[in-house]
């Protein structure tokens, strides 16, 4: 039962990382209309730059707050200066450009920082919490600022202005027009949190996998298949479905024999496969149907 | 009077091909203009060409000042709402949201608010819904709401484009009359685009005839509803 309960919690801790990066593929997925295969390197080129103001000397909960906000800003200006200029170009010219902002992250990152490991430190410290072995204290910091980021962003976008506005430009951007509503700007604002969003995921992960540049590649894969779970059409799914795919990966990896380390990956990929045959849009997403 | 909204040469094109060929049509302060035509005439377009929603050339004057070329969200917060074919409505978000994403520009809450206890007034339908998600109601209802989102911007002209299309001969009676109402009493200017040309020549006071994106008649409704040629091709009698 110890066991068991260890299992559930690790899961949700990391399931709380997943969740945060099928959430920033399911809002730009929303904005745009396509799945954010760099959305993994954005989060990966966010911890370094955290990684190297810590370097410099700045205190962690500085070095986060400043990382968050560049981010923010790169976010949207990956968006103005890239995405922008082909937005109604077809969907191959959207993946060739993911997948070079990819490569171009990814080894930029090698390039500046090396592709050696490097510790991060974890805010929370090591250790188990309440002196029990069944949560460490990182889990437990993890889990906390994953669920107060997503209920912030949950009032964000029920409860304000820009919310509504937002939402109502990824449901219908010509309508939004009508209404007044800036969609670039909506767009642009989206990519900025999801790269935000990334940021955060990314510096909470880091203490566990360790920082280098390809740290980032199998998480957004899970994260993806969470996304694809819960349903590319439901940011709420995306974030349940995150949290179960922590879980499940911890459990199998626990109680299936052989499953292993090795084979958790593959556990996430065939979660993705299963849930598109049965379900194609996802436990809660919305299948599109249009007139023709 | 003066024309609140005036184009002169107004040209409209989707990519190579062009559909509206220089028009000069008025709407006046306080007026009600009809915009008649076949299926396929360019009266889509020309609403689609006022809010640039599609490439045109020629001259938009709104208020005085020109507006061509600026884009959509730009024209809609100078006091323009256009309630579009197919109506807009924002499925997924409640009836009371998608009133709030029509007053999405306004920051006085209290106005706002007063704004949609408005709608509510001129159709209790939408406030028995006002929690329902909008993709259900009938499509009256979802007409009902465009024309309340259309009014929480606090236009000086909306644009009415097939406001009767695919409604039962009830609801349309009713709706027109909520426009003359709204016409009157709220100041609101219009331009409507109508299929049922007896429908609309009743409500408006200048009516527009084209044909495939050419002006062929402009004038007063009375007198474009008595013209022999139109009775017989628009009027059916």
């Amino acid at each position: 039962m110890q066991l068991f309960l260890h299992q559930v919690l690790a899961g949700i801790a990391t399931g709380g990382i997943y969740a945060c990066m099928g959430l920033a593929v399911v809002m730009i997925y929303q904005a745009i209309d396509h799945l954010n295969f760099a959305q993994g390197e954005m989060a990966m080129f966010s911890t370094f730059i955290a990684w190297q103001l810590i370097q410099w000397g700045a205190p962690y909960w500085v070095a986060f707050v400043l990382t968050v906000a560049i981010s923010f800003a790169a976010g949207i200006a990956i968006d103005r200066i890239v995405f922008k200029p082909i937005h109604n170009a077809p969907v191959l010219s959207h993946i060739v450009v993911f997948i070079a902002l990819l490569a171009i992250l990814n080894s930029g990152a090698g390039f500046i920082w090396d592709y050696q490991i490097k510790t991060f430190p974890s805010p929370f410290g090591t250790g188990a919490l309440f002196g029990q072995n069944l949560i460490s204290r990182h889990d437990a910091g993890m889990i906390s600022v994953t669920l107060m980021m997503l209920v912030l962003l949950y009032f964000f976008f029920r409860h304000t202005r820009i919310g509504l506005a937002m939402r109502a430009a990824a449901a219908s951007p010509d309508s939004a027009r009508l209404a007044g509503i800036r969609v670039g700007w909506m767009i642009a604002l989206g990519w900025g949190m999801a790269a935000a969003i990334g940021a955060v995921a990314g510096m909470m992960i880091a203490p566990v996998v360790f920082l280098e540049p390809n740290m980032m590649i199998s998480i957004l894969l899970y994260g993806f298949a969470g996304a694809v779970l819960g349903g590319l059409t439901s940011p709420g799914g995306a974030v349940l479905g995150g949290f179960m795919v922590g879980i499940i990966e911890n459990l199998a990896a626990t109680y299936i024999p052989g499953a292993g380390r090795e084979l958790k990956l593959t556990i996430a990929l065939f979660i993705i496969v299963a849930v598109l045959i049965v379900k194609p849009g996802g436990m809660f997403g919305r299948r599109v149907v249009s007139r023709v | 009077m003066t024309a609140l909204i005036e184009t002169r040469g107004l040209c409209a094109s989707y990519g190579q091909i062009q559909v509206l060929f220089g028009l000069d049509l008025a709407v006046e302060e306080g007026g009600i203009t009809a915009l008649l035509g076949a299926n396929g005439a360019g009266k889509t377009t020309t609403l689609r060409a006022l809010c640039g929603m599609v490439r045109t050339r020629g001259e938009i004057k709104f208020a005085g000042a020109s507006i061509a070329g600026l884009p959509t969200e730009t024209i809609v917060r100078r006091g323009i709402a256009h309630v579009p074919e197919g109506r807009g409505t924002f499925t997924r978000q409640t009836v009371e949201e998608n009133l709030h994403i029509g007053a999405i520009t306004r920051r006085d809450r209290t106005g706002i608010a007063a704004d949609i206890e408005r709608v509510y007034g001129y159709f209790p339908r939408l406030e028995e819904r006002r929690n329902q998600q909008a993709g259900t109601l009938s499509g009256g209802e979802q007409q009902m709401l465009a024309v309340g989102r259309a009014m929480m911007l606090r236009p000086r002209l909306m644009l009415l484009d097939e406001p009767s299309f695919g409604l039962a001969p009830m609801v349309v009676e009713e709706m027109f009359e909520i426009f003359g109402t709204l016409n009157r009493r709220e100041r609101m200017s219009m331009l409507i685009v109508e299929q049922n040309a007896a429908l609309a020549l009743s409500l408006a006071d200048q009516a527009y005839l084209i044909e495939t994106g050419s002006l062929v008649m402009a004038g007063p409704a009375a007198d474009v509803g008595r013209d022999e040629n139109i009775r017989r091709s628009y009027l059916g009698y």
